[in-house]
């Protein structure tokens, strides 16, 4: 995983709320077995037509919000499937970072596990965000991790609370199963247990 | 310190969580112990290539039980697989379990199926086991008193090299629904209902646990149906406190515990329902006798409404989000407001899916197909979850019910519920599905989904739209 590092960028605004994984990435694109190419696919559904022409009504379609990094987009994103191509093709696409008010629980995760920075933030702020991209599409945000801040030109910058583990992986890009085999032996001790415990799952 | 524990009520959440922390210490995400990883084709490649790569190995492998079911084809299953992607990725996977020693019940296996009802049949899942699988509705086995949830495929691969995870403990949600349902309202209203109550992201952040007298009364199928939609309500699992009725389905299947250790097992089991007294973080009530048979008619799960009301007006929505919602899913549905549910017409009917697929739910659906026809122009095909449950089913003299009714009896796998098969929707069609999510497209592109019970459904094949069953 690539180390995450403060950047400006262009902030792509989608303005729907219950986004589901279904919509993030179809059903007819899981079939591969490889982890890249899913970029391609992003928002099917919604961004091409039946030619597969693109759907010019599609934000993202937008020529403004072409090369962005950071969607700004509506409540509970990433709902329904626990499908990690989601975050695969919102990461190929290039995005690297989201900002909601609520995310899933499993896309939650799902994102920090492939370097993509998932901000939430409160109802107020968003609809600020939001707005400052609508009448200004192209404009350009600065994410830094590091210091928990966002700025944007139009002032509305905030600082966000993140949780001190995934924000250190993030930074580091390491690999979350390096860190937890770093515990091998407490795990193999847990099993010893596990067994008198519960010798029956071990029959 | 020790008296200090006894003296806390513990809810089952807190009891599973507690007993399956490895590692707690500050600064970093508690390690949780995996006790059973439960694999299909669509979300393991992923993780079997980063353990290559990585050069790490399964650590357990008689924790993982692993099938095909979401490419598979539920007809003309003798013939090569026609889409070579997906025919790719069922090779795969039948080539990953070999190379690391893995339990497949592949394409052919007689025990094959969709992992969420296969896993049952087997005694699989245990009461206070944590089990995990890169699929959402992981949360079905919850209905056995297991810690139960979906994750991604970079955790499949954790799981695999580590037998645990990095998790944040949940927040609990006690969700009571006491009293007795209607004729004909069964498990499957009892979950669409909870979604139109709390919404997607009701039970975000939070494990439910399901209690009341309905509850209670609900079969083993009955919880599990349940238990299978609490991530429709955002909650990445459901519970439901084992009793004799788990106690009985477990005992004696294939992976139960037997002999001696049947007893340590039983006595172990019943210690794990939430005390008397524990205190959630959240508590939501529903009464039963209210819980008319729903029908979704938007593309949320929380879009619901009884078979014997109207699809609503985006104005009797005073949230804004939720206004705007109802309009856009009433554009992409073809529905007009304040059109009688029952008036809705459907032109595909399926039952099937790690929801709705089990041999209760084919019963309860042929009683209703029994002696009827499919009506005219519609397509009805009924997807058993499972092979075991197509045998009985078949058994029974189900498959004729149907067969007579003119519906099409398939082989077993998640078909059109997610639609990866070949089997979905043209564009426009409008579908009764006894799935568990009508987002757009979920049945194919331009298709519309309306969620419903198996006999909701068996009913709207035979009329040609929806029907109130009660009053059949």
């Amino acid at each position: 995983m690539e180390p995450y590092k403060k950047h400006e960028s262009i902030a792509a605004l989608m303005n729907r709320s219950n986004v589901d994984t279904d919509q993030i990435i179809p059903k007819q694109f899981l079939k591969r077995v490889e982890r890249s190419g899913f970029g391609a696919h992003l928002f099917h559904d919604w961004r091409f037509n039946d030619d597969g022409s693109d759907n010019p009504e599609f934000e993202l379609n937008k020529p403004a919000f072409k090369g962005a990094k950071v969607l700004v987009v509506g409540d509970n994103f990433g709902c329904g499937s626990s499908r990690e191509h989601a975050p695969w093709a919102i990461a190929d696409y290039g995005f690297n970072t989201i900002i909601s008010t609520s995310y899933a629980d499993i896309f939650y995760n799902n994102c920090f596990k492939n370097g993509i920075l998932a901000i939430k933030v409160n109802k107020d702020q968003l609809d600020k965000l939001m707005a400052e991209i609508a009448v200004n599409e192209g404009v350009r945000f600065v994410v830094d991790l590091e210091n928990q801040q966002v700025t944007t030109p139009g002032g509305n910058g905030f600082s966000f609370e993140i949780d001190p583990f995934r924000k250190s992986n993030l930074l580091s890009g390491l690999d979350d199963i390096g860190l937890t085999l770093k515990h091998v032996d407490k795990i193999t001790q847990y099993e010893q247990q596990h067994k008198k415990n519960y010798p029956w799952l071990w029959a | 310190m020790q008296a200090l524990e006894y003296a806390m009520k513990k809810t089952m959440y807190e009891k599973i969580w507690d007993s399956h922390l490895v590692v707690d210490e500050a600064g970093q995400a508690p390690l949780l112990y995996v006790d059973r990883h439960l694999m299909h084709e669509v979300t393991s490649p992923q993780a079997f290539e980063g353990l290559r790569l990585s050069g790490r190995k399964v650590r357990n492998p008689h924790s993982i039980l692993a099938t095909m079911d979401h490419c598979v084809p539920t007809k003309n299953r003798n013939l090569p697989i026609a889409d070579p992607i997906a025919k790719k990725q069922i090779e795969t996977m039948a080539e990953n379990c070999r190379v690391n020693g893995l339990k497949l019940y592949d394409m052919t296996d007689p025990n094959n199926g969709v992992i969420h009802v296969v896993v049952p049949e087997h005694g699989f899942v245990h009461p206070g086991m944590v089990v995990v699988c890169g699929d959402s509705h992981t949360a079905t086995h919850g209905a056995f008193g297991a810690l139960a949830f979906g994750i991604g495929t970079s955790e499949v691969e954790h799981v695999m090299a580590t037998q645990t995870l990095p998790q944040k403990k949940s927040k609990t949600m006690q969700v009571v629904v006491n009293g007795t349902l209607s004729k004909f309202a069964s498990a499957k209203d009892i979950a669409l209902a909870i979604t139109g109550k709390i919404g997607t992201a009701g039970g975000t952040g939070y494990v439910i646990e399901y209690t009341g007298s309905a509850i209670r009364e609900l079969s083993m199928e009955g919880r599990m149906t349940l238990c299978n939609m609490a991530i429709e309500a955002g909650a990445r699992a459901g519970l439901v406190a084992p009793d004799e009725k788990t106690y009985e389905y477990i005992k004696g299947r294939e992976f139960a515990p037997s002999g001696q250790y049947w007893d340590q097992a039983l006595a172990y089991w019943k210690t794990l329902p939430s005390d008397e007294g524990a205190v959630f973080d959240a508590t939501v009530t529903l009464d039963a006798a209210d819980i008319a048979p729903q029908v979704s008619w938007g593309t949320s799960p929380e879009q619901v409404a009884g078979v014997d009301s109207v699809v609503p007006a985006p104005e009797s929505f005073a949230d804004e989000i939720k206004r705007q919602a109802c309009e856009s899913a009433l554009a992409y549905m073809g529905l007009t407001a304040n059109t009688k549910i029952t008036d809705i017409p459907v032109d595909y009917v399926f039952i099937g899916s790690c929801t709705n697929g089990r041999i209760e739910d084919f019963r309860v659906a042929a009683e209703v197909a029994k002696g009827t026809k499919v009506a005219k122009g519609v397509t009805a095909i009924a997807v058993p979850g499972s092979y075991h449950v197509k045998q009985q089913a078949e058994a029974e003299g189900l498959d004729k019910i149907f067969i007579d009714a003119g519906w099409e009896w398939r082989e077993p796998g998640c078909s059109m519920c997610l639609a990866m098969n070949g089997d979905e929707l043209t564009k426009g069609q409008r579908c009764a599905s006894t799935s568990n999510r009508n987002f757009e497209g979920r049945q194919g592109k331009g298709g519309r989904t309306h969620l419903v019970s198996p006999a909701m459904a068996a009913a709207a094949a035979a009329a040609g739209h929806f029907v109130d069953i009660r009053k059949l």
